[in-house]
């Protein structure tokens, strides 16, 4: 059966084997055993047909009826065996198939949680999502049938033609220079059916693109009527891959009638030579007619084996591209600073264990362990960063946040207010310059412990599938029932999340779709706020929500954060104007800053971005 | 499956085509080894040369009329096979469309996408490549038991006891396998929904530092799914051996009622050995077949999940023969009650009633959660009100086709959409004729002439898919341009200029009041200021109309309106 193989051969075959083998490895034991059983199986099959002669030129014909129930005891016992053997290989190899490839997805999820985002900025959704469904599904396909089979088809074709060899020399040689064509066929039709593959895949890869961007925007298509022109567009694509892929199928179509046909007129050029050497006295008749079955039989182990070869190429080159993922270089964290819980008596931090609402750095100092108080002072010196090398975003910033404050960014889109923020918990490596967290440099801090010490808020909102009550208790998983209910209150969520048909523990489904955007970011704000972080971020967190409901919540979260930092960023000026620091920015520098009252006295950028409405009244 | 057949239309006569083929490919595959019989026992054993190069010739010939048929019935499986997927993505694309904001709330966008991809790939896969065994492996089959009837039919009645139990067999296996099947499908969504989710999400788990917390989650999935699926490929297995027990048993069988008769002179040799050899050939067919259904299996399966896309119903029917237009645009809801499911508790909208003139500007104003998205969406028949009536120039919105409809009411909406291809192509969204000097105004009342100049290529600029390189201000002025193309009768901006500032936004509705004097804009916001200059202001609280009337009028008579002014007006302070 020709499937969709997207026939793109494997790059490095070697080291894609080597690393297949390594998942493999821990399976060894069973898969010898799978191998050993799958000879059982074919060499009772392939044994038990060549029996049929013997058992009746040897027993029925001499009426021994004796002999004739030990020989059919013989083959039942055999045949058990055989029988019993493809029983085994089959529920091993589907278990080790499933576990393989079970491991493999595990590893891959894994790694890609460990990817920096400067990853999944490059890579769309769906190309590695592909790595998770279409190429895990060809590994595994290849693993649960083609493993067995390859095994099993080449030593029929080992068998078969060796039989023939061994029944007539000479007339396997027909039989060779049949085959060898054959294979030839196959290799030449394979490459033919494989151009029109690649061009199916790209088609469909298109076609699924399209769809999946459709789909998303659904609703900008509903309102702007562009139903029909993209039902025009989608037809088209359609269209295209309906003829690419029924060529490609067409000519990977062939190969089986192809190889069919080519096998009878092996048989008749077979039996015609046979006919020839066995009235020239060269064979008896018995020995021309079994011959012949052989050689019709011949064929069918070479067309699987070939089948299969193509089966395996293809899931090595899905494997390839898997262990290629797998390789991408994760973020770097050298840090070796870690973040603690401590308390103070007065004069000495002294680390605890659980909670205790203040915070250190531990980090060695000749051989020594120090604590360092968390305050949230972070500075950027002479910070340099782009997303691409060739477009600077920040252009050697400097600045400081006075710990314990609230400090705002503003200015218009664009000027790299949430960059910042990207680069204080190390999203994105800086290019020169330096970032200090209380005085640490944060490449010397880990990693999970520098974002550990900073909830954020950020602009888009994700919420997970889940009740709400997971969704809240995200941001400290051992909260009680009670604390996801202050942080809802503090967050002004708990109003409308009650009157919701099962209250907190309504099911959120694709993004928390069933709500509204406002209060999608009710619920991100109960998620940091549950969190009871030293250092909070807040990147234009209440931006759909309206400002009454901001203005209690910004009392909520000013008593969660007493003497703690909190960097704001937001357009709405309502929401920033509380601020102690007020940073104004504009093209990646900081142009002014001071709080609101002397920003609005300086009369400078912030002065007129304020007073752009204070024009409208 | 009767279901899915039904849609392949024209491709039918192509797939009788590829069927007659495949039988008529098969027949000729049956007569050979007669030729063969004939040239060996008559030929051969006469030494008779030229007949031997005679029947070897009609081999030859019909091995050729084979490789014709053969190659035939396969172009034409490939073409009957991704015809009818073709025919079914396109149907199955054109409900999607019609569908309401409310099917489509129903499936989720990525269970959508894969029944319109990977569910119809498979499908048409199983068709193109299962036609040849489906309609060889029977005739295959019938022939030979039929032939070894015709050489002895007391030997042959072991296939009537070995046929019966092995479909026994056979079918109880994919009887049990159907259900874990669709089990596994369950569980591939759970997993890809995670992936799915991480990967748009990676920035909150790396925040929350919750990588080990979100690998938990899919072990937990992917250790379900390996176990569903070893499962169900454990059983599917089973009929390999399964078949082999019974073919084995047949064999041996047939080899010692056979040689009994032998033994007692009521057979000969040779028809023994052609009854084993129809064996073999049944074996063959028998694997083919249960393949067939273990293909048909998990294709039917995937029927099912395209089949309940094409057969929701549309919520919202359109009335497609009306060629009424609106054409001043005034909106009046008659006692308006929403609710988003049937079986909801509590109304989402309750009991809304208010009036708008054509070229008012309203404002929407009102807290989170307090239905103004909803409210507005009703307007172009996004969704449909439950009770009481939404009236568009005196007419119910019922009463409008869709597309008339939606063409003079433009939105521009709260989670808005940019799709992969230039800004020109995306701001002709609007309106795939406009020329030059409309986008050029469009983009100067949306104010996306500021920045236009400073992006790569200006107008031909490519954007990500979602709009992923411009900045979340610049999407959404671009998205304000794109619905002004229209020249819409009405204009609803659902809190659209939430990342403009304040200057850009005064600019933007000022501009709007301008150039589109006779236009309805209805304006949901948050700041006051974006709707104090409106002709009037609907205040909403948990989908009730608390008040509406001028800014002035609210200042005094509203309270909430008040508390939500002062809790802006404390920065002017």
């Amino acid at each position: 059966m020709a499937k969709y193989v997207g026939y793109k051969r494997p790059k490095d075959t070697g080291k894609t084997l080597k690393k297949l083998f390594h998942y493999l490895g821990i399976h060894k034991w069973a898969i010898l055993l799978v191998g050993i059983l799958v000879c059982i199986s074919s060499f009772a099959n392939l044994f038990g047909t060549y029996l049929l002669k013997p058992v009746i030129n040897q027993y029925i014909l001499p009426g021994d009826v004796p002999g004739l129930i030990r020989m059919i005891l013989f083959m039942a016992v055999m045949y058990v065996c055989g029988a019993t053997a493809t029983y085994g290989y089959g529920q091993i190899m589907a278990r080790t198939a499933q576990r393989v490839v079970s491991e493999i997805r595990r590893d891959l999820f894994i790694h890609t949680q460990k990817l920096p985002l400067k990853y999944f900025d490059t890579h769309t959704h769906g190309e590695l999502m592909s790595h998770f469904t279409n190429d895990v599904d060809t590994l595994q396909e290849a693993l649960n049938n083609s493993f067995a089979l390859i095994i099993q088809s080449f030593l029929n074709l080992v068998g078969t033609i060796g039989l023939l060899f061994v029944l007539n020399f000479r007339l396997s040689l027909i039989v060779l220079v049949f085959l060898a064509a054959m294979f030839v066929f196959i290799k030449y039709n394979g490459r033919r059916s494989k151009r029109y593959f690649n061009e199916q895949q790209a088609v469909l890869g298109e076609l699924n693109g399209f769809v999946e961007e459709m789909v998303e925007g659904q609703k900008v298509e509903k309102v702007f009527n562009h139903q029909d022109a993209n039902f025009r567009t989608f037809e088209e694509k359609n269209e295209r891959l309906r003829e690419a892929s029924t060529k490609a199928l067409a000519y990977s179509g062939m190969t089986m009638p192809t190889i069919v046909s080519m096998s009878y007129f092996n048989y008749a050029v077979s039996a015609i030579v046979g006919g020839l050497f066995t009235m020239a006295g060269l064979m008896d008749l018995g020995s021309l007619a079994s011959y012949l079955v052989y050689v019709r039989q011949s064929a069918i182990p070479m067309n699987q084996f070939t089948q299969q070869m193509n089966f395996i190429l293809a899931a090595l080159s899905g494997a390839e591209r898997i262990f290629e993922m797998m390789e991408e270089e994760t973020e770097v964290d050298r840090g070796t600073v870690t973040l603690c819980p401590v308390e103070s008596d007065g004069t000495a931090l002294k680390e605890v264990s659980g909670y205790s609402g203040h915070f250190a750095w531990k980090k060695q100092e000749k051989g020594r362990e120090v604590l360092v108080p968390l305050n949230g002072d972070v500075r950027f010196e002479h910070v340099v960063f782009g997303y691409r090398r060739d477009r600077k975003i920040l252009n050697g910033i400097s600045l400081y946040a006075k710990p314990g404050q609230k400090i705002a960014f503003v200015g218009s889109t664009g000027a790299g207010k949430t960059t910042i923020i990207n680069l204080i918990n190390r999203f994105y490596e800086i290019e020169s310059g330096r970032i200090t967290y209380d005085g640490i440099d944060i490449r010397e801090i880990k990693k999970d412990d520098l974002r550990r010490s900073m909830a954020m808020v950020i602009q888009d909102t994700h919420l997970f599938t889940g009740t709400i009550r997971e969704n809240i208790r995200y941001g400290r998983l051992d909260a009680t029932d009670e604390e996801v209910l202050k942080a809802a209150k503090v967050a002004n969520a708990d109003s409308f999340i009650r009157r919701l048909p099962k209250g907190y523990d309504t099911l959120l489904y694709g993004d928390g779709s069933n709500l509204s955007q406002g209060q999608r970011q009710l619920l991100s704000i109960a998620r940091a706020a549950i969190a009871r972080p030293p250092v909070l971020i807040l990147d234009e967190a209440t931006s759909s929500i309206d400002t009454r409901t901001e203005a209690l919540i910004e009392k909520g979260m000013d008593a969660i954060m007493e003497n703690r930092t909190v960097f704001v960023i937001a357009h709405r000026l309502s929401t920033v104007r509380n601020a102690k620091a007020i940073l104004v920015l504009e093209k990646g520098t900081i142009i002014e800053r001071g709080d609101h009252d002397e920003l609005l006295e300086a009369k400078g950028r912030y002065y007129q971005l304020y007073t752009g409405k204070a024009e409208l009244k | 499956m009767k279901r899915i057949l039904s849609f392949m239309g024209k491709y039918r006569t192509y797939g009788i085509i590829a069927a007659l083929c495949v039988m008529g490919e098969a027949a000729c595959e049956l007569i050979v080894p007669f030729i063969m019989a004939d040239m060996v026992d008559v030929g051969v054993a006469n030494g008779d040369k030229p007949y031997i190069f005679q029947r070897g010739i009609l081999m030859a010939v019909f091995a050729v009329i084979a490789f014709l048929l053969g190659i035939t019935s396969a172009k034409f499986a490939a073409k009957c096979g991704q015809g009818l997927g073709a025919e079914l993505r396109k149907e199955e694309y054109r409900k999607l469309q019609g569908f309401s904001f409310g099917n489509m709330d129903h499936f989720q966008n990525s269970s959508l996408i894969t029944r319109l991809t990977s569910d119809i790939t498979t499908i048409q896969n199983s068709v193109s490549t299962g036609m040849r065994p489906a309609f060889r492996a029977p005739i295959m089959m019938f022939l030979a038991v039929g032939l070894a009837f015709s050489i002895s039919g007391k030997l042959a009645v072991i296939f009537l006891v070995a046929l019966p139990v092995l479909a026994v067999l056979l079918f109880t296996i994919i009887f049990h396998v159907r259900p874990l099947y669709s089990r596994m499908q369950g569980a591939i969504d759970l997993v890809n929904r995670i992936i799915q989710e991480n990967l748009t999400a990676i920035r909150v788990v790396k925040a929350y530092v919750r990588g080990d917390h979100e690998i938990e989650k899919f072990n937990e999935v992917n250790e379900n799914l390996q176990g569903i699926s070893e499962k169900a490929f454990r059983l599917a297995v089973l009929n390999m051996p399964v078949m082999q027990y019974v073919i084995y048993a047949t064999i041996l069988a047939i080899l010692w009622f056979g040689g009994n008769m032998i033994m007692v002179g009521g057979m000969k040799v040779g028809e023994l050995t052609g009854v084993l050899s129809y064996v073999m050939q049944i074996l063959n067919s028998l694997m083919m077949i249960s393949n067939v259904f273990m293909m048909m299996t998990r294709a039917l399966a995937s029927g099912r999940r395209v089949l309940e896309v094409i057969d929701e119903e549309p919520e919202i029917k359109d009335n497609r023969e009306s060629t009424a237009c609106v054409e001043k645009g005034g909106i009046v809801f008659d006692h308006v009650w929403f609710k988003y499911r049937k079986d909801a508790p509590e109304y989402v909208l309750s009991d809304i009633s208010f009036e708008i003139q054509p070229g008012q500007t309203v404002g929407i104003i009102g807290q989170t959660g307090s239905a103004k998205s909803t409210l507005v969406q009703l307007i172009p028949r996004l969704y449909e009100a439950t009770k009481g009536s939404v009236l568009v120039d005196g007419r119910e919105v019922g009463a409008y086709s869709l597309e008339h409809l939606r063409d003079a009411v433009a939105m521009v909406l709260q989670k808005n959409t940019l799709f992969s291809g230039t800004i020109r192509e995306n701001l002709k969204w609007g309106n795939p004729n406009a020329d030059e000097q409309e986008l050029d105004r469009a983009c100067r009342i949306a104010r996306v002439d500021e920045f236009l100049d400073r992006l790569p290529g200006g107008y031909d600029m490519e954007l990500g898919q979602g709009g992923s390189n411009v900045s979340g201000g610049q999407k959404q002025r671009l998205c304000i341009a794109r619905a002004i193309l229209k020249k819409p009768k009405v204009l609803i901006m659902d809190d659209s200029t939430s990342a403009v500032d304040t200057a850009t936004e005064a600019a933007i509705q000022k501009a709007l009041k301008e150039e589109l004097p006779d236009m309805t804009k209805i304006i949901i916001a948050q700041r006051i200021s974006s709707v104090e200059q409106a002709d009037k202001i609907l205040v909403l609280q948990d989908g009730h109309l608390l008040a509406s009337g001028t800014h002035q009028e609210l200042m005094e008579g509203c309270r909430l309106y008040r508390e939500i002014a002062w809790s802006q007006k404390r920065e002017v302070g």
